[in-house]
């Protein structure tokens, strides 16, 4: 009976999900970003590092559709690297954040008392912080660098996951499901697996999408200042700043590189508040009492 | 006078203020052992090619480094209490000092950008909640998703390529203080008030119209709209004015996030402020400078959230007793 319901709920979910023509489009956008991130080094027609100084500064073309850099690098090539580079900063930083800010914040908020108080008190000290600002010190502490940039967005962004997850654990802890479950005997782990975190969910897959969006921006504004992912390896903030000194007479080499992170963050953005709409109960109500008048 | 300390904003207002403090002290903590944390030597690493054995003794002892932990680390909290945070590693140059005369740019920066966000975000923000739904609402929202998305170094260089170098109205980059020549400093506070407000309208639009939104659905709006009150005062006296109030803590929020986040932007613009300083900090290792700057905007972060918790109490009666 319990199953059942589950189950038509979640088909409930997917089916509003994909009703928002804004939503499937810009999820359709994001699986073919995940597919040409992921394929870079195949379909790259050029060597990222490949150097062709007679072919500089050269306007897209059909043979360089980006057009070629300073040293007559192919600019598409080095998008699609640089692509991959960031989407795998920002999957594996979110990831940190969400295991780190997910245990910290379901033990403070099923636990309570003093561990709760000391745990949150930390988050709050780190939400003192700017997000950048905190990452450049982190950079300042371990030198710049990928696993570094990684490190810094994944510990920048865990105490918005621990506020989400703890928030929503306080409100679930109390549900009947729970009291029963522990009146029974059952152990706390099997609570927390099987009862809290199943229901935090929504709230925290919303978050993970609006902060892969942040992660990408943060990791482009790194690699700009150059303290990010390192030559010789390509990466679109450290294209950004490069192409600085010849904005007037190649465009392109400002211009796709930018126009690359906004349709990333774009889909994450778009693609975030589609779930925000499906998953967070208030909003779900409304689009339900809309669709049925 | 006791009717003034039992006052539920006095006792609200006092509450937040230790909040503050003991939030400010894990703050002092963290950026005490800031240079702590780094592996291996920071002085020397500091030093750099610079170095000597002479050189490393002079800096180690100058800066306190060679003494017990424990002592160094009163020593510190004692210090920037007093606002005495130290010397620079690179050229020796009081920090507080170095601090005190980047503030006045990036505080510039971030008014005149707070100031270009809200006259964007608040009619557009209005506008797109009155007209729920319509094509115009259609075309705010989809400007301020693309507005967030932007990355603000990309947006700032795109308009120095327009302005500066094609067009060739503006300044690509530099700063004139107001008080010397306020024509230049208007000039040059453009394009980077432009970068730093366009980027802030787009995430304050979004504030601005659910604020909206969330008023124009209370029970005595409709009450007001059903006794027959024309719709304009419905509108600007019951909804916008009521709706300002979360509008109010999203602009302090955004304000503090501006002059912590301005760094990228600074550095685009030749910016002499805080950013820069702390970027050129971290690229020399110079780790007081660093830790002051991020002490310093941190303590402004949680002095502006402050005040806006305490306007916000004094204006909206629910906060202070829930």
């Amino acid at each position: 009976m319990t199953i059942a319901t589950v189950e038509t709920t979640r088909v409930a979910s997917w089916r509003l999900l994909l009703r928002n023509p804004m939503t499937v489009v810009s999820a359709a956008v994001l699986g073919v970003v995940i597919v040409v991130a992921v394929a870079a080094n195949w379909i790259a027609p050029f060597g990222v590092n490949d150097v062709d100084v007679p072919n500089a500064l050269q306007p897209p073309s059909g043979e360089h559709w980006f057009g070629t850099d300073e040293l007559g690098r192919d600019v598409l090539s080095r998008v699609l690297v640089a692509t991959q580079a960031s989407m795998r900063v920002a999957v594996v930083s979110v990831a940190f954040a969400v295991v780190v800010g997910v245990t910290v914040g379901v033990i403070a908020g099923y636990r309570g008392g003093w561990v709760d108080t000391v745990f949150m008190r930390v988050v709050d000290v780190m939400f003192a912080f700017p997000v950048l600002l905190l990452a450049l010190a982190v950079v300042a502490i371990l030198g710049p660098g990928t696993t570094t940039t990684i490190l810094a967005i994944g510990i920048v962004y865990t105490p918005i996951f621990a506020r989400v997850a703890r928030a929503s654990t306080l409100s679930v802890r109390v549900e009947p499901f729970v009291q029963m479950s522990r009146a029974m005997g059952t152990g706390n782990l099997y609570i927390l697996a099987r009862h809290i975190i199943p229901n935090i969910a929504g709230p925290l897959i919303v978050q993970t999408s609006l902060s892969l969006a942040f992660a990408i921006l943060s990791e482009a504004a790194l690699s700009f200042l150059g303290l990010g992912i390192q030559p010789p390896q390509p990466s679109l903030g450290r294209m950004i700043f490069d192409s600085q000194g010849f904005v007037t007479m190649a465009w392109w080499m400002a211009v796709f590189p930018g126009a690359a992170i906004v349709v990333i963050v774009l889909a994450f953005n778009l693609v975030g508040d589609g779930l925000r709409d499906v998953l967070d109960p208030k909003q779900r109500t409304m689009i339900e009492a809309r669709s049925k008048q | 006078m006791t009717a003034v300390f039992t006052h539920p904003i006095t006792r609200f207002i006092a509450r937040r203020l230790l909040y503050s403090l003991v939030v400010l002290f894990g703050v002092l903590v963290v950026v005490f052992a800031l240079v702590h944390l780094v592996p291996g030597d920071p002085v020397r690493i500091a030093l750099g090619t610079r170095y000597t054995p002479e050189a490393y003794n002079a800096l180690r002892s100058a800066s306190g480094l060679d003494r017990p932990l424990v002592e160094q680390f009163f020593g510190y909290i004692g210090s920037a209490l007093t606002g005495d945070l130290g010397v620079s590693f690179r050229n020796g140059d009081p920090v507080t000092v170095t601090l005190l005369e980047r503030l006045p740019a990036t505080v510039s920066l971030g008014l005149v950008g707070i100031l270009i966000a809200l006259l964007i975000a608040l009619p557009a923000g209005i506008w797109s909640a009155l007209h729920e739904g319509r094509v115009s609402d259609a075309i705010v929202r989809i400007t301020s998703q693309f507005g967030v998305s932007i990355p603000d170094f990309w947006l700032g260089i795109l308009l120095i390529a327009l302005f500066a170098s094609t067009l060739g109205w503006l300044p690509t980059s530099g700063y004139r203080p107001l008080l010397d020549d306020p024509a230049g400093w208007l000039r040059h506070i453009v394009l980077p008030g432009l970068t730093v407000g366009l980027v802030a309208a787009a995430i304050m639009t979004r504030y601005v119209r659910s604020a909206v939104l969330e008023v124009a659905s209370m029970g005595y709006v409709r009450t007001a709209r059903s006794k027959g009150l024309p719709p304009q005062v419905v509108t600007f006296r019951h909804t916008v004015r009521n709706a300002l109030v979360p509008v109010l803590t999203i602009t302090g929020i955004q304000l503090a996030t501006i002059l912590g986040g301005v760094i990228v932007v600074e550095v685009v613009f030749a910016w002499p402020g805080l950013g820069r300083l702390v970027y050129n900090a971290v690229a020399a290792r110079d780790y007081p400078v660093i830790q002051g700057a991020v002490l310093l905007i941190a303590a402004l972060f949680l002095l502006i959230n402050l005040i806006v918790d305490v306007l916000y109490a004094v204006v909206d009666p629910r906060i202070r007793l829930a």
